[in-house]
């Protein structure tokens, strides 16, 4: 098999989680002997894969406080996110074309709002606040009478904010305007209750909550009824809305993924945050380091961090034996630094010498230790090479000096 | 990504790490790139006034690990080399031996800009004709 032969300690829980063990047990069945279509409504193949379906259905709902008939299975959260935002736009497009999001959602939001102004919608890309978080003011003013839909992660995948959604939600409500909450980063994270929360539609993911990659659910609320147009049209799955058999062995393991988070996360974000707060306290003493994102309302699987004057993709190479990302231009094929960071109003060097560290339920205390040595070894080692730090050592301002783009 | 091992080794074990004092009549200094677009290096040479060659090399490079290794491997280079031969090196030769991605292209012509002006600033230090 081909896959890496050296493994390096794993901080990109927002990347993706490992799979359970137990949710790989709970999935092999469903792909042996267990192969049965839950649509086959003629042979008991078919019956006890719809039955495990709809016990999925249940432990998914019930993590997010939700009745299982308001969740739809998806592929993913790219998929949900696609399905509410072009399926609401079609349906409601009657009544408006205006669509309202945040300049820090995913990309997946962000392209899909993208693809619906080439289809004739407006929409307004708001920006945050230095904290990450978004503006209410600015999101109430940016409401118009053509509003149909608003589009607001709950859960920041770069820098871990929480956005405030049950007070978005009611400005929403208040103006009728359709309220979609990307929380693929929430789940298993923070409490999250439909039965409270004035959130239209939902999308969720299993991968990021230690499930497998490739399934995934939207919630669309029964009352007060949202209505979509479907995107993947065929058999009339999942009441119309979303077509293709379903593969039982991934949404049982999403089912006991979100089983597992339901009884597991108030203990298990205990110590997650103890470890939060001892990689905090082992870096942030560093000289010129900063943290991006609001320091409180966040989950605390999340570490941002800019070294100044010492360069992302660098850093991540001199630390490699963790693996981690970051927001410099040079981890990706763009030239650009992290659109995320730069909405928070950093400056591009900061951008540049980002690090996103993200942990999770098999993150130790001898790993977070590890982690703080290697990274205060390599900035000071980088910095020891940057004529950036050797400048502000010098008490040059480097704002102030004009420098050639290239 | 992966790197080359040249590319590696350099930036685990990065030559003429430092700086010259850059009034110093025998150092000529480049500074190229810039922070926002997460590169800047910082190059300089230590000329002979009597024979025209360059004796010595320093780099700091704030960038990603080829643009390190691209301006470490730069000040191995020049040591040794005239004035003309160290600015007629070219990206495609610091390119080929580190055996950069082309996403990294720009971090050897960021070198190879670097060597120009540090031997421009030199040249300029003792009113020679600047090299293009």
């Amino acid at each position: 098999m081909d896959t890496t032969p050296h493994f390096p300690i794993y901080m990109d829980y927002s990347a993706t989680n490992p799979c359970d063990d137990r949710v790989v047990d709970a999935m092999v069945p469903w792909l042996r002997q267990h192969f049965g279509n839950p649509a086959s409504r003629s042979h008991a193949w078919g019956w006890e894969a719809e039955a495990a379906v709809e016990k999925a259905r249940e432990q998914v709902a019930a993590l997010i406080g939700a009745d299982p008939r308001e969740i739809v299975w998806t592929s993913g959260a790219t998929e949900s996110n696609n399905l509410a935002i072009k399926g609401a736009a079609g349906f409601y497009k009657g009544k408006g074309k205006h669509i309202i999001t945040v300049k820090t959602e995913h990309k997946a939001v962000l392209d899909t709002c993208r693809e619906l102004e080439r289809q004739g919608f407006e929409v307004s890309y708001l920006d945050v606040q230095a904290d990450g978080l978004l503006d209410l003011a600015v999101f109430k003013a940016a409401i118009r009478p053509d509003t149909i839909l608003a589009s607001v992660m709950f859960v920041n995948n770069e820098i871990g904010v929480i956005q405030d959604i049950a007070a978005i939600g009611a400005i929403c409500r208040a103006k009728g305007v359709v309220f979609h909450v990307d929380a693929a980063q929430a789940t298993g994270r923070i409490d999250i209750d439909m039965s409270q929360l004035p959130v239209d539609l939902m999308s969720l993911t299993a991968h990021k909550t230690y499930g497998p990659k490739g399934i995934g659910a939207l919630f669309v609320r029964r009352k007060p009824r949202v209505r979509i147009e479907a995107q993947m049209h065929g058999g009339g799955h999942e009441r119309g809305m979303r077509s293709g058999t379903l593969p039982t062995h991934q949404i049982v393991g999403m089912g006991e993924a979100y089983r597992i988070a339901r009884a597991e996360m108030a203990t298990e974000n205990q110590r997650i945050q103890a470890l939060h707060q001892r990689m905090l306290n082992g870096l942030k003493d560093v000289e010129q380091v900063f943290i991006n994102g609001h320091l409180e309302q966040r989950v605390p699987h999340n570490l941002n961090m800019s070294f100044n004057y010492v360069e992302g993709e660098s850093l991540i190479m001199g630390i490699k034996g963790l693996a981690v990302s970051s927001g410099s231009a040079c981890t990706s094929a763009s030239l650009e630094p992290s659109y995320v960071l730069r909405a928070l109003g950093r400056s591009d060097e900061l951008a540049h010498s980002s690090l996103r560290m993200t942990i999770g339920r098999y993150t130790t205390e001898a790993e977070i230790d590890y982690a703080i040595e290697t990274i205060k070894l390599n900035v000071a080692k980088l910095r020891d090479l940057s004529p950036l730090w050797e400048m502000f050592k010098d008490g040059i301002d480097i704002s102030t000096i004009q420098w050639a783009a290239h | 990504m992966a790197y080359s091992e040249k590319v590696v080794d350099h930036y685990e074990n990065p030559r003429n790490v430092g700086s010259f004092d850059k009034g110093d009549e025998s150092v000529g200094t480049g500074m190229v790139g810039a922070p926002a677009c997460g590169d800047v290096m910082k190059l300089q040479i230590r000329v002979n006034p009597e024979t025209g060659i360059i004796e010595d090399a320093r780099f700091k490079t704030y960038g990603c690990g080829s643009a390190i290794a691209s301006s470490s491997l730069v000040t191995e280079w020049v040591k040794g080399k005239t004035l003309e031969q160290a600015a007629a090196l070219k990206n495609s030769e610091i390119a080929e031996e580190l055996a950069l991605p082309p996403v990294k292209i720009h971090c050897s012509i960021l070198a190879e800009d670097a060597i120009k002006a540090a031997v421009n600033d030199y040249r300029q230090k003792h009113k020679l004709a600047s090299a293009h």
